[in-house]
């Protein structure tokens, strides 16, 4: 544990959890102005929150402790992956933590508790949206697994700061084979895990299609604030990794002010860029049929799989 | 060879198999035509960097033909071939579904590698650690010669395998002379024109170009 370490985490998880929501807005607001409209403005998403948060809370009749502590438990681990992931600094405070394979489990975790819930509160939707949510995370998984190792293998390490840090010192690194089927395969799994078109609609509750949606149904008050705060949540780290994990410019390697403050702006610009980028593209993309998915997932596999290949042949 | 040769070599490697794989996962005729353009384009870069790494001017011939055979004339043969039929063709039902013949490409690139493996270690040079990579486009065009139904698909699948062959040969020899590549190159030609013909002929009669219609005799 380094004080490089301490102070990244520190400050990541400041940026993510009060940014997330504005990142949230942003896209928002993008997709609002592409389609004509005049939108709600960038804080739209903490305004919700505010007024979720001042509701009573409401559980279900016939609900269990799952459902109450869900909400907490994903945030949680989300707040986790925030806090360890070298998104500022190329240090990490739990440097154990860092590591690929706990990184994207502990993702993976947040859904399966989303899942858990849906299946808890014993309604038809909340059963139908776990299990459409819980097919797209055993096809992503691989993919997301198998992508971020892709660029483990030049550097000889899982540990996400020994990939950060060969990144920093060689960003030319990155234009290969490899990392960009990789950067492909991670784009199409953050698409997926984050419910964005064309996979799942973030703004419908079109009983056929939503799948995100469906599963958090129940949920009201404070504890849908949660929800949604996780979901922001995991969009900033997802779109935070794929930025620190392809694009490592001016990520912090001392402690110093400058270099810190230099940190927290780079990540917040490349976030708001990918996010922005995102949401631009959504314009101009329709949902994909449920059973066309698994299509989409199984290509973005094999790319990922490819760059895994490319990077042990070519080197 | 200088750091940026072999990354350009490496970024023309991955851009021939990506494209090889779109082709794959695309169900729009025209769009398949569109990439396996973009495939020829590819190659003639792969062969443009070799030519560029060795000094030699006969390599840089070639590139320019691949690029004007495999990048503009065979696609706009292809594009003809198409021209007539309905527009907005798809490959809707191939004999292997997207999903299983994406993960059967992911087998494929493995089952390429490990083949490949004796060739690379015989001279484990840049442009040699890229073989595996040509031969695994030639295994992807071959199964998309087996599993798909339509006829301009079946024909890119073909290409694709021509495209692969011709990636190994230039990247484990560095070429086999340019009268051979100029005859390959006129059968190449030859055949597209030829089951461009067939194809027409084949829509005229039949109104579709879907091969598995065919299997059955008519009167």
């Amino acid at each position: 544990m380094t004080a490089l370490g301490v102070a990244g985490g520190l400050l990541q998880a400041v940026v993510i959890v009060g940014g997330a929501p504005l990142l949230l807005g942003l896209m928002r607001q993008v997709r609002a102005r592409l389609d004509g409209r005049v939108g709600p403005g960038v804080l739209q998403p903490w305004r919700d929150l505010r007024k979720q948060l001042r509701k009573e809370s409401i559980t279900p009749r016939g609900t269990s402790e799952i459902f109450r502590v869900a909400p907490v438990l994903m945030v949680a681990m989300t707040v986790v992956v925030a806090v360890v992931v070298p998104f500022v600094t190329v240090d990490s405070p739990l440097p154990a933590v860092a590591d690929l394979f706990v990184v994207v489990a502990l993702l993976a975790h947040g859904t399966v508790i989303t899942a858990l819930a849906g299946l808890d509160t014993g309604t038809a939707f909340g059963g139908m949206g776990a299990s459409r949510e819980v097919t797209i995370l055993a096809l992503v998984e691989p993919t997301a697994l198998v992508a971020i190792f892709a660029l483990s293998v030049p550097v000889g390490s899982t540990g996400l700061p020994a990939i950060v840090g060969a990144g920093v010192a060689d960003p030319d690194r990155m234009i290969s084979p490899a990392g960009l089927l990789a950067a492909v395969a991670l784009t199409l799994v953050v698409v997926a895990e984050t419910g964005r078109l064309p996979v799942d609609n973030p703004a419908t509750h079109l009983e056929l299609t939503m799948v995100h949606e469906a599963m958090v149904l129940e949920y009201a008050g404070p504890r849908l604030a949660l929800i949604e705060l996780g979901a922001a949540l995991r969009l900033a780290v997802y779109l935070g990794l794929v930025a620190t994990l392809f694009v490592p410019w001016a990520i912090a390697t001392s402690a110093g002010v400058g270099a810190l403050a230099l940190g927290v702006v780079a990540f917040a610009v490349k976030v708001g860029v990918l996010g922005a980028a995102l949401a631009a593209a959504e314009v101009f993309l329709a949902k994909l049929r449920l059973f066309r998915v698994p299509e989409l997932l199984a290509g973005s596999f094999l790319l990922a799989l490819l760059a895994v290949t490319t990077a042990f042949v070519l080197g | 060879m200088t750091v940026h040769g072999i990354e350009m070599l490496n970024i023309a490697a991955g851009a021939l198999l990506l494209t090889a794989v779109l082709v794959l996962w695309r169900r729009e005729i025209t769009m398949i035509v569109r990439i396996f353009a973009l495939q020829g384009v590819a190659l003639a870069a792969l062969v443009a960097v070799l030519a560029w790494d060795e000094g030699s001017a006969e390599l840089a011939v070639v590139a320019a033909g691949l690029l004007v055979l495999r990048g503009v004339v065979l696609p706009w043969l292809l594009r003809r071939a198409l021209t007539g039929a309905a527009p907005g063709q798809r490959e809707s039902r191939p004999a292997l579904n997207v999903a299983a013949s994406l993960l059967a490409a992911a087998a494929l690139t493995l089952l390429a590698l490990a083949v490949s493996a004796p060739l690379v270690a015989l001279s484990p040079a840049p442009a040699t650690r890229a073989i595996p990579i040509a031969i695994a486009v030639v295994l992807i065009g071959f199964l998309v010669l087996v599993t798909r139904r339509h006829a301009v698909s079946q024909l890119v699948g073909f290409l694709l395998m021509d495209n692969g062959i011709t990636a190994a040969g230039f990247l484990s020899s560095a070429g086999i002379g340019l009268l051979v590549e100029v005859g390959v190159a006129l059968d190449l030609l030859l055949v597209v024109l030829v089951l461009q013909v067939l194809t027409g002929r084949m829509r005229e009669t039949f109104g579709d170009t879907d091969l598995d219609e065919l299997r059955e005799l008519h009167d």
